[in-house]
């Protein structure tokens, strides 16, 4: 579903009468026109700055990742939302590319993106997984088919490294559990921008790989994701790159709201009842609630409650354990668990994601490693979806979740599924089945066949 | 007994620029008032009110977080390394 697209750097020179872009929806005979074509050239950034979350004050829209003059909280994008609302409609969307830029006006750059296609991944209707947990309505939101590196992490840094070009930066970097080194490194390749990424060196050999194919230089630093996080922080402050998840993050972080703008038009400009993700850092989950929030704003669509629910393995879970606990703040954990792209034990926005599920009604749950592989195991069984194990994370506690009777029958229920199964296949090696190796003789067919039989039953 | 203190960004307009300071003290707490001592105001950057560190910083000693070893009453040594992070996202 992917498919190309290009931003001109000339536009076409229509005008609509009121200034607002020509849309492929306002059909001229004889003429075509995108509105990809013209809104890249008619329409400034609809961002105005940054602000601290938690006590409001002001800032540029620089590198900058936290409040330095008062409290040290994170910094948001500020918006203006009347100037969205003016510029985007259902249509203009729907006329956009196959990819997270048909949403640019919500994402904070002010020239054009780099788009490597990325989003606009499949909303599955999951029906044979929803029949075996019991339940109506779910879907899936596949992000381990997302481009160019198959895990959600190309949204945010397509965001981060687009604006990192347009503040100058000739060097990018990242503190990763995998992914996010992935997708930095080969956007960073596609770009055109130097790469030196940072990751735990016990990571799988698909992330270590899918990472020094874009040959970036990459750090495998002796240590937990925690103590990779602070070592960049440290470099962060004499080197001068744009660490996408530090001094990038607060547009970094805005690129995971497409997850919740894709999942609305994906139903039909609906809001689920129920959506359940993984949590790392939180930012996720704080990212597609805003996603949403910001959809009822401008008026695309109509307000309903959407219950969140979050999902932790139990070898790195302190969300679900302030969650269970009643706490408001997060008890750093040190990660043991094979879900290690969601392992890290100084979660930032755990405080924001446990509001989250607290307002929404929603839970926060913990699951085993085995039960993370069960979980992999069934999406892909029932689903065709060969996810890794964040996702089998997600999946294993929809689960729990359905049994614990917190999520209803009847609620419609978006699961999202972050990442590809084929980065970590150590974590499932020893736990599925085995090929029978034959001969190429019919016999020797005939007897594994007979074999296979006796073991399941066979496909008719 | 003299600590090296790693200082962030955010926080080195008060340093006078300096990425790493060292400094006299023998626990957490000590460490921030003899910072404050050197760089009139730093503390209160650091603290809230009640001199408790604020939510989004990240303290280490030695690379481990001091909310795995004494909070800020953790003892410092000689030649031990503090690192005062604000928190990050990521993934």
């Amino acid at each position: 579903m992917q498919q190309a697209h290009e931003y001109p750097t000339h536009s076409i020179g229509f005008k609509s009468k009121g200034g607002l872009p020509l849309l492929a929806s306002d059909s001229l005979p004889g003429v075509t026109v995108t509105a990809t074509l013209s809104r890249s050239t008619f329409s400034g950034p609809t961002f105005t700055g940054l602000r601290c979350k938690e006590c409001g004050h002001a800032y540029e829209a620089s590198a900058r990742h936290v409040c330095e003059d008062v409290c040290f909280g994170p910094l948001e994008v500020v918006y203006d939302y009347e100037a969205i609302q003016q510029r985007v409609s259902r249509a203009t969307i729907e006329a956009g590319p196959a990819s997270i830029w048909r949403y640019r006006d919500f994402l904070p750059i002010a020239g054009d993106p780099i788009d490597v296609g990325t989003g606009f991944t499949p909303l599955l209707k999951a029906g044979n997984l929803a029949r075996r947990l019991g339940l109506r309505s779910l879907y899936i939101k596949n992000d381990g088919v997302n481009m160019p590196t198959l895990s959600f992490k190309d949204r945010v840094v397509s965001v981060a490294l687009t604006r990192a070009r347009e503040l100058g930066f000739t060097t990018v970097s990242c503190a990763s559990t995998g992914n996010l080194a992935n997708s930095t490194a080969a956007i960073a390749a596609h770009a055109g921008l130097d790469c030196c990424v940072f990751i735990p060196s016990d990571l799988e050999l698909g992330k270590v790989l899918g990472t020094l194919i874009y040959n970036p230089t990459l750090m495998a630093v002796k240590g937990n994701y925690d103590q990779v996080n602070r070592l960049c922080s440290e470099v962060a402050n004499t080197y001068g790159w744009g660490f996408v998840n530090i001094n990038l993050r607060p547009y970094y972080s805005e690129g995971s709201k497409t997850l919740g703008y894709e999942v609305i038009e994906q139903l039909g400009w609906q809001l689920p009842d129920h959506i359940v993700a993984p949590l790392a850092s939180g930012s996720l989950f704080t990212k597609i609630r805003k996603g949403f929030d910001e959809f009822i704003k401008v008026g695309l669509v109509d307000h309903k409650p959407v219950r969140f629910s979050g999902a932790q393995a139990e070898g790195c879970s302190p969300i679900a354990q302030a969650f269970a606990a009643g706490r408001d703040f997060i008890t750093p954990v040190k990660p043991n668990t094979i879900a290690k792209s969601i392992a890290i034990g100084n979660p930032a926005d755990g405080p924001y994601a446990i509001d989250i599920a607290n307002r929404t009604g929603g839970s926060i749950a913990a699951v085993s490693d085995a039960e993370i592989i069960d979980g992999i195991k069934l999406l892909a069984e029932t689903e065709g979806v060969f996810t890794e194990t964040a996702g089998g994370t997600t999946i294993a506690v929809l689960k729990k979740l359905v049994e614990q009777g917190k999520i209803n029958p009847e609620e419609t229920t978006v699961a999202y599924i972050t990442g590809n199964g084929l980065k970590t296949t150590e974590a499932i090696a020893s736990s599925i089945g085995e090929p029978y190796l034959i001969e190429a003789q019919l016999d020797s067919f005939n007897a594994a066949w007979k074999r296979a039989q006796a073991k399941a039953p066979s496909p008719t | 007994m003299a600590v090296q203190v790693l200082i962030p960004t955010p926080l080195q307009k008060f340093t006078n620029d300096e990425a790493s300071v060292a400094l006299e003290a023998v626990s957490v707490d000590g460490l921030i008032d003899a910072l404050d001592g050197r760089y009139p105001g730093l503390k209160a950057r650091l603290c809230d009110e009640a001199g408790k560190l604020r939510r989004f910083l990240n303290v280490y000693v030695n690379s481990e977080d001091i909310r795995f070893l004494d909070n800020q009453a953790t003892p410092l040594n000689d030649g031990d390394e503090v690192s005062i992070v604000p928190a990050v996202a990521g993934g």
